[in-house]
C-alpha cells in the first residue's frame, strides 16, 4: 500500500490489485458466456430454418452485398488489432499511444456501424427487403426469403446494438485516457472493454459467412 | 470501529450505520441490498398470492364462483409470472445469497458491489413493467408466453409483461455473475472449495444456470416482442416460422429455471440439517457435486415439457431418460440428509421444521416428477392438475419451505433479534398442513382428468376443489403469521447474540447484526465445514 496511486485504484472489497484484476477479468469472461448463449438462441433458430428452407436462404443470401460485407469484416478485424494495441499501451502506461489506439478503434467501429446503416440497410429498404416494413419480393421462395431477412435483420441488428454499446464504452475510456486516468496499476477497464470488443468482432466473424457466403455464390 | 464485546445496540453495524433513505437506495453493501430484495419480493409474493386466492375462490363452484373465464386467465397468468420471475427466482439467491455469500467465504463484499445494486434496480424496473401489465388490464398468456397465442392472437398487455420479464432476467444474470466471480476469487485464506458450506455449492450451481440459461430466455422474448411489433415471423407458421421452436427455446431456459428455484433451497436444507442435528454432513462431496450435476443435467431435459407438442418420438425417449437421471443427484441429497440426521441430537426449532417439511414434500414432488417424465403416463396427465400439484410440491413445498427455513435460520443474524419460536413453529405446522390440503387433492383431480387453467370444471370434481380451496385459506394464514412476528421481532425481539443456534460457519463468528465490513479482520479458515462434534469419526 506504499504507492498512493495503487491504493486509490484498489476497491475496498479486494485484498490486493491482483485479486481485483482477476475478478474483473473473470467477470467479463462470464458475461461473454452469457452473450454466447444470447446469440446462441439466434444461431440455433437460423440453423434450423436454413436446413428447412435452404433454397430461400440461398436466394436471400445472394441479395446481400458481399463486397461491403467483406470490407466491413476487414474493418472490424483492424479494430480488434487497434484495441489489442490500446490494452498494451494502457498496461505500459503510454497515455498518448492509448488515446491514439482507442480513437482508431472508435473510428473503425463507427465506420462499420455507419456503412451498415447508410449503405446496406438503406439499400435493402429501397429494394423492399425489410420484413414487417416493406417486404415486396415475389417468386417461388418469397416466404422463406422473408424468413431469411428476418434473421438477417435481427442478427445484424442485435450485433449492431452491441457495436453501439461498445463504441459508447470506448468513448468513455477515451475521455478517461485523455485525462491520464490509466496506468500500469489501473488498466482493468481497458482490458475488460477489450475483451468485450473482441467478442463482438468474433460474432461478426460468424455472421458474415452464415449470412453472406452460403449457397455457393461463386 | 468498536470492539465486538460492546453491546450490539451501541456497536456500529450495517443497519445503524446510517438511517437515511438515500443510504438505503444508494447502498452498495451486499447485506443492505439483500434486504432491499427481501422487501421487494415479499411485496411480489403477496401480489402473486392474491391472484392465487382469487383463483381458489373462483374454483369453489363448478361454474366459477367469482370471475369470468377471461378474468380467470389473467389471474393465473399474473400468479405465474409474478411468482416465478419476481418471487421464486430471486428469493433465496438475491435475499439470502446476497447476505450470506460474502459472509460465508469471509469477504467484505461481493466482487462487484455497484453491479449488485444495479441488479436490484434492473429487477425493480422489470417488476414495475409487469405490475403495469397487471394493472393496465392484465395479461393472459400464462407464464409461458406460448406462440402464436402471445404473438398473433392476444390484445392484452403481452408486450409490457414479456419485456418486464426480459429486463428482470438481466438482474438474474448479473447476480449470478457476481456470485460466481466472488466465490472464485474472494474466498478468505484457508477457505478451499471443499471447506465451503454446501449452501455456496448450491448457489454456485444456481448461478451457472442463471448465467447460461437466462440469455436464451432474453433472446426468445426479444423475438416474441419483435414478432408482435413488426409481424415478422420467426415463430409464425404463416411465414414459415415454427411455434415449436419457441417452445424449445423457452423451455431451454425455463426448465433449468426450476432448478434455479430448488437448488438454493437444497443448499439451505444442508445448513439446517447439520446445525439442528449437530452433526457433520454425511458425504460432503456427494452433496456438493449433486448440486453441480443437477445444474448440468438441467440443460438436457427441456423436451419433457413437449412430449405431446409434436416433437419427434425419439427425442421424447431421450428427454424422458435424461429426466429420470435428475432423480439420481436429487435422491443423493435426500438420502445424505437422512444419513446426517441418523443418530444426531436433533432439536426441532422452527428452521428445522421447515427443513423436515422440505425433505418430505420435495420427495413427493420429485417422485411425481418421475411419473411425468414417463412418456406414456405424461400423455395421460399432461396439462392436468397432476402437473400443477407436482410443481407446487417442488416450488412451494420445496423451494418456499427452504426459503422460509433459511429466513428463520439467518433472521437473528440479519436483524440481531430473535423471533418467538413458539409462533414460528406453529406457523411452520400450519403451512405444512395447509399446503398438503391445498395440493394433494390436485394430484387426484389431475389423475381423474381435470385440465389446468380452466375457470370451470365438471360437478364431480367439486369436493376435491373445495378441499383444495380450504387448504389454500389455511396456507394463506400460515404465510401471514411469520409476516407479523418477523416484523414485530425487528424492534421488540430479544437480542440474538452472535450465534443463537450454536451453528458452524464464518457468518456466525461475527456479531449480529454484522458490522458493515462483515469481519474485523479477514478470517483464516482452519477447519472443514460442519465441524460439529469434530472428534467423531465420519462414516462418509
Amino acid at each position: 500500500m506504499a504507492d498512493p496511486h495503487a491504493a486509490s485504484a484498489l476497491a475496498h472489497q479486494f485484498e490486493d490489485l491482483e485479486q481485483q484484476h482477476e475478478a474483473a477479468s473473470l467477470g467479463m469472461w462470464v458475461f461473454l458466456a452469457t452473450e454466447v448463449m444470447f446469440f446462441g438462441g439466434l444461431f440455433a433458430g437460423y440453423t434450423i430454418y436454413r436446413r428447412l428452407y435452404l433454397p430461400g436462404f440461398v436466394e436471400g443470401s445472394h441479395l446481400l452485398n458481399v463486397t461491403l460485407g467483406a470490407i466491413n469484416t476487414g474493418v472490424l478485424i483492424c479494430s480488434s488489432l487497434t484495441m489489442a494495441l490500446a490494452v498494451r499501451a494502457a498496461q505500459l502506461g503510454k497515455r498518448n499511444a492509448l488515446v491514439t489506439f482507442l480513437f482508431m478503434t472508435v473510428t473503425l467501429g463507427l465506420a462499420f456501424i455507419l456503412s451498415k446503416l447508410t449503405l446496406e440497410w438503406r439499400h435493402d429498404y429501397l429494394e423492399g427487403l425489410v420484413p414487417g416494413l416493406n417486404f415486396t419480393l415475389g417468386g417461388p421462395h418469397a416466404k422463406s426469403v422473408e424468413l431469411f431477412f428476418c434473421f438477417y435483420f435481427i442478427m445484424t441488428g442485435v450485433h449492431a446494438v452491441h457495436m453501439v454499446v461498445g463504441v459508447g464504452i470506448l468513448l468513455v475510456l477515451l475521455v478517461l485516457a485523455w485525462k491520464g486516468h490509466f496506468g500500469p496499476t489501473r488498466y482493468n477497464a481497458v482490458e475488460t472493454a477489450g475483451l468485450y470488443w473482441h467478442f463482438v468482432d468474433i460474432v461478426w466473424i460468424f455472421l458474415f459467412p452464415l449470412l453472406y457466403l452460403i449457397g455457393g455464390r461463386y | 470501529m468498536a470492539p465486538a464485546a460492546v453491546d450490539s445496540e451501541t456497536r456500529g453495524n450495517y443497519l445503524n450505520a446510517d438511517y437515511s433513505l438515500k443510504s438505503w437506495l444508494l447502498t452498495t453493501d451486499h447485506k443492505r441490498i439483500g434486504l432491499l430484495y427481501l422487501a421487494s419480493i415479499t411485496l411480489f409474493f403477496f401480489v402473486g398470492g392474491s391472484a392465487a386466492v382469487l383463483m381458489r375462490l373462483n374454483l369453489l363452484e363448478p361454474n366459477g364462483a367469482l370471475v369470468e373465464p377471461a378474468a380467470y386467465n389473467r389471474l393465473f397468468s399474473t400468479h405465474g409470472i409474478i411468482m416465478v420471475f419476481f418471487f421464486m427466482i430471486p428469493s433465496i439467491p438475491a435475499v439470502l445469497g446476497n447476505f450470506l455469500v460474502p459472509m460465508m467465504i469471509g469477504a467484505r463484499d461481493l466482487a462487484f458491489p455497484r453491479l449488485n445494486l444495479l441488479s436490484w434496480y434492473v429487477f425493480m424496473v422489470g417488476g414495475a413493467m409487469c405490475m403495469y401489465a397487471v394493472i393496465a388490464g392484465g395479461v393472459d398468456t400464462g407464464w409461458t408466453f406460448y406462440t402464436p397465442l402471445s404473438t398473433s392472437y392476444l390484445n392484452t398487455n403481452v408486450m409490457s409483461a414479456a419485456l418486464g420479464v426480459f429486463v428482470a432476467g438481466f438482474s438474474s444474470i448479473l447476480t449470478g455473475l457476481n456470485f460466481v466471480v466472488t466465490i472464485h476469487k474472494m474466498r478468505a485464506p484457508g477457505m478451499t472449495w471443499f471447506r465451503m458450506p454446501l449452501f455456496l455449492w448450491a448457489i454456485y450451481a444456481t448461478s451457472i444456470i442463471q448465467i447460461l440459461g437466462t440469455p436464451v430466455l432474453a433472446i426468445t422474448l426479444t423475438l416474441v416482442a419483435l414478432e408482435r411489433l413488426f409481424h415478422v415471423g420467426v415463430f409464425d407458421p404463416a411465414v414459415g416460422g415454427d411455434p415449436i421452436l419457441f417452445q424449445h427455446l423457452f423451455w431451454f431456459y425455463s426448465h433449468p429455471a426450476v432448478y434455479i428455484m430448488i437448488l438454493p433451497s437444497m443448499g439451505v436444507v444442508s445448513e439446517l440439517v447439520t446445525c439442528f442435528a449437530k452433526k457433520r454432513i454425511f458425504g460432503y462431496s456427494f452433496v456438493a457435486f449433486s448440486s453441480v450435476a443437477i445444474a448440468a443435467i438441467s440443460f438436457l431435459v427441456w423436451g419433457h415439457h413437449m412430449f405431446v407438442s409434436g416433437q419427434s418420438v425419439y427425442a421424447g425417449i431421450i428427454f424422458s431418460a435424461l429426466s429420470f437421471a435428475v432423480a439420481i443427484p436429487s435422491a443423493i441429497k435426500v438420502f445424505n440428509w437422512m444419513a446426517t440426521m441418523y443418530k444426531g441430537s436433533i432439536s426441532y426449532q422452527a428452521p428445522m421444521l421447515y427443513a423436515l417439511g422440505f425433505i418430505g414434500l420435495f420427495t413427493m414432488g420429485g417422485l411425481t416428477g418421475l411419473f411425468l417424465a414417463t412418456l406414456a403416463v405424461d400423455t395421460h396427465v399432461h396439462d392436468t392438475y397432476f402437473v400443477v400439484a407436482h410443481f407446487h410440491y417442488i416450488m412451494v413445498g420445496g423451494a418456499v419451505m427452504g426459503y422460509l427455513g433459511g429466513l428463520h435460520f439467518w433472521w437473528p443474524k440479519i436483524t440481531g433479534r430473535l423471533y418467538p419460536d413458539g409462533w414460528a413453529r406453529l406457523a411452520a405446522a400450519i403451512i405444512f398442513i395447509g399446503f398438503n390440503l391445498t395440493f394433494f387433492p390436485q394430484y387426484i383431480l389431475g389423475y381423474l382428468g381435470m385440465p389446468r387453467r380452466y375457470a370451470i370444471y365438471p360437478p364431480e370434481f367439486h369436493v376435491l376443489n373445495v378441499l383444495s380451496s380450504a387448504g389454500a385459506s389455511i396456507l394463506g394464514v400460515g404465510y401471514l403469521i411469520p409476516l407479523v412476528y418477523l416484523i414485530w421481532s425487528m424492534r421488540r425481539g430479544p437480542a440474538a447474540g452472535p450465534n443463537p443456534w450454536g451453528a458452524k460457519g464464518l457468518e456466525w463468528t461475527t456479531p449480529s447484526p454484522p458490522p458493515t465490513e462483515n469481519f474485523e479482520a479477514t478470517p483464516v479458515v482452519t477447519e472443514e465445514a460442519y465441524a460439529y462434534g469434530a472428534r467423531e469419526v465420519s462414516v462418509g
